[in-house]
């Protein structure tokens, strides 16, 4: 461990590689955590199954570029996002519909449920090996070899980046987005306004699964999946979120680059199989600062 | 009186159903046992989760600390645990009737002990987090505490510990951890229906109605929190010390803090069972038991995907549990009398309500 840490200040390129990964990582990171910052902030749903979402999102592009379709991840993308759409549709009308009322609690539970269900399915079809969708692209050298870039991890980040410019342009200018921004300040009054918020709150159940989806492709390409990863990707959304606040879009992408560095930089110095821990560790410290914050005011993390 | 009698009777057929289940199925020993814990689990979780309004995801953690703690302790006592660990496999180490029991009663008190002080400092954590995020927090703190063991060497890291065999035959063995595992979940139990027959009780649904009300009254509620916390983690560090044993090889993440199977299903069986009160728990855990070991056997391979299916459609359709279903529909069993006039006036005032809101 320490031999790392002296390694990092021996090699200073080493941190400007690691500094990179993090951040081109992270930015597909903010996408999934922006969708749980969605749901959160309009329909006051807390997904566990964010992360499943994700995992099952990179296991339909995975099954894309198979042989019988032999399609390219990256033109995947278009069909998981409606597919997942769909999906996201359906599991609204099953099940989210019915615990949107209920107190906080059952929408957690209910949700941790349906990533049981998710990851154990797509364990029985898939089995339990690491999968990666092959993009089929080079890498990089800069300073004669010292820093290496995928070309994966740059597209990834460039299509990130387009999918979050294109949202908050639906969210901007759409009606429909209007109509979720305006269920998410006050949906009663939204009601009245004569918007139909039980579709407003299915439409953003929908994006939201889309929108992982759309990560779970970028996962697949630029890192591996596999069917239990689910809970560390849904526990990335939530460090994210909680520290970030729904509703901030720049919050949710500077914390998810954030935490994309950081994971970087733990899993060099302390090694790859604390990359968990390192996750569940921040998420627990981010919890204390904010209780910290709260308690000065005299209140409670809600 | 004759009420009376009838508890006295109900109470002891169980007790006897308890102690000649083992004689009468001796092939089901072991599952009778882990029933036990798991009605342990689902009474000390209610503690928090139903009486007290906090749910809780990660109260595995005390059952994987309780543990180590008596693991560390039994080997600790004669030998160098280091050393043991490091050898595991390499040297066969037998332990004496005298150093075995000895070892694991004080391994046993110890661990309980060592997890009340555990539930103190990790309430000092996670006391400040009110609804999902105190879900989320404590769930947080679990599988880190098992990535941080899984990093220890002196517990054997990832490659576990295995524990000190047993020195007698083989049923005896069985029918001694069966009785570890009945005495505990019904001193839980006893313990437990004493507990919420004091104000104590009283204190805990004050902070699950309304925390800050309950604060405004003079209630202490981050002491009565914390109390609470580690009444729980007391007798989950026990259960824990004598699952270790139970298994014979301690490992931790599949064993010690299992956060996605004991630690669910502690919250699934009192969901089942309902939620608040002292038999919901019981009887949840005794039809979950009876319902995973059916899916185990019969559904290999779909088992998990099935227990999945069962918390969805537990939470979503039927969160009131048994318990609270049979309240609703034989209130007068309960105790539980609805005046009617009063009932229904409230009901309109409550609808003139909504229809002002």
């Amino acid at each position: 461990m320490f031999d790392n840490l002296s390694l990092l200040g021996l090699v200073p390129m080493l941190n400007l590689q690691l500094l990179l990964d993090g951040l081109l990582i992270g930015s597909v990171f903010a996408l999934a955590a922006y969708g749980l910052a969605l749901v959160w902030g309009v329909m006051n749903i807390k997904n566990l199954a964010q992360g499943d979402f994700v995992i099952l999102g990179g296991y339909i592009a995975f099954t894309l570029s198979q042989p019988p379709i032999n399609l390219h991840p990256i033109l995947s993308i278009p069909i998981i996002f409606v597919l997942m759409f769909v999906f996201g549709w359906g599991l609204y009308h099953t099940i989210i519909k019915r615990v949107i009322e209920r107190d906080l609690f059952t929408s957690l539970l209910a949700t941790f449920g349906l990533a049981i269900v998710i990851q154990q399915l797509i364990n029985l079809a898939y089995g339990p090996d690491v999968q990666t969708a092959e993009a089929g692209m080079e890498i990089r050298e800069f300073f004669g070899g010292e820093i290496t870039i995928a070309d994966t991890k740059l597209v990834s980040f460039l299509l990130a980046l387009v999918v979050a410019l294109l949202i908050t342009l639906f969210m901007k200018k759409s009606r429909m987005g209007r109509a979720i921004r305006a269920t998410s300040q006050n949906a009663r009054a939204a009601r009245i306004m004569g918007v139909d918020t039980d579709r407003v709150y299915a439409f953003t159940f929908s994006l939201n699964a889309a929108i992982c989806g759309v990560a779970g492709v970028l996962i697949s390409i630029i890192w591996v999946i596999q069917p239990f990863f689910g809970i560390t990707h849904s526990i990335r959304s939530f460090v994210i979120v909680t520290s970030a606040g729904f509703g901030n879009l720049i919050g949710v992408i500077l914390s998810a680059l954030g935490l994309g560095t950081v994971e970087q930089f733990s899993g060099f110095v302390f090694g790859a199989e604390f990359q968990q821990a390192t996750v569940v560790g921040l998420l627990v410290l981010v919890l204390i600062i904010r209780q910290i914050m709260q308690s000065r005011q005299r209140q409670v993390v809600k | 009186m004759n009420l009376h009698l009838k508890k006295i009777i109900f109470y002891a057929a169980i007790l006897l159903a308890g102690i000649f289940a083992p004689i009468a199925f001796p092939a089901y020993t072991f599952q009778f046992a882990v029933l036990w814990l798991m009605i342990l689990f689902a009474l000390t979780w209610d503690i928090l989760g139903g009486q007290m309004g906090y749910n809780s995801l990660g109260n595995i953690l005390f059952f994987g600390a309780g543990m180590y703690i008596c693991t560390v302790v039994q080997i600790g006592m004669y030998y160098d645990v280091g050393e043991y660990t490091a050898h595991f496999g390499a040297v066969k180490i037998d332990f004496t009737p005298y150093q075995y029991f000895t070892g694991i009663a004080a391994g046993l008190v110890l661990a309980g002990i060592a997890c009340l002080g555990l539930a103190v400092v990790f309430g000092w954590i996670v006391f400040g987090l009110r609804g999902p995020y105190f879900a989320i927090g404590t769930l947080g703190v679990a599988i880190a505490a098992g990535e941080l063991v899984g990093a220890w060497d002196y517990v054997g890291a990832g490659g576990g510990i295995s524990l000190p065999n047993y020195p007698g035959g083989p049923g005896d063995r069985e029918m001694f951890f069966y009785i570890l595992c009945f005495v505990s979940a019904v001193c839980t139990f006893i313990f437990l229906k004493w507990l919420y027959s004091t104000r104590f009780q009283l204190a805990l649904n004050a902070i699950r109605d309304d925390e800050e009300k309950a604060e405004a009254m003079g209630i202490h509620t981050n002491r009565y929190k914390t109390i609470a916390w580690s009444f729980a983690a007391f007798f989950l560090g026990i259960s824990g010390g004598i699952f270790g044993n139970m298994t014979g090889f301690i490992e931790p993440l599949e064993v010690a803090f299992p956060t996605v199977t004991f630690g669910i299903f502690m919250v699934l069986m009192v969901l089942l069972g309902g939620k608040g009160t002292l038999w919901g728990p019981v009887i949840g855990a005794i039809i979950f038991h009876v319902i995973k070991e059916l899916t185990w056997t019969y559904l290999l391979g779909w088992q998990w995907v099935a227990l999945g299916a069962l918390i969805i459609i537990n939470v979503v359709y039927f969160q009131q549990g048994i318990m609270g279903w049979a309240q609703e529909k034989w209130p007068e069993l309960f105790g539980i009398t609805v005046d009617e006039a009063v009932a229904s006036a409230e009901e309109n005032s409550t609808a003139d309500k909504e229809a002002v809101i």
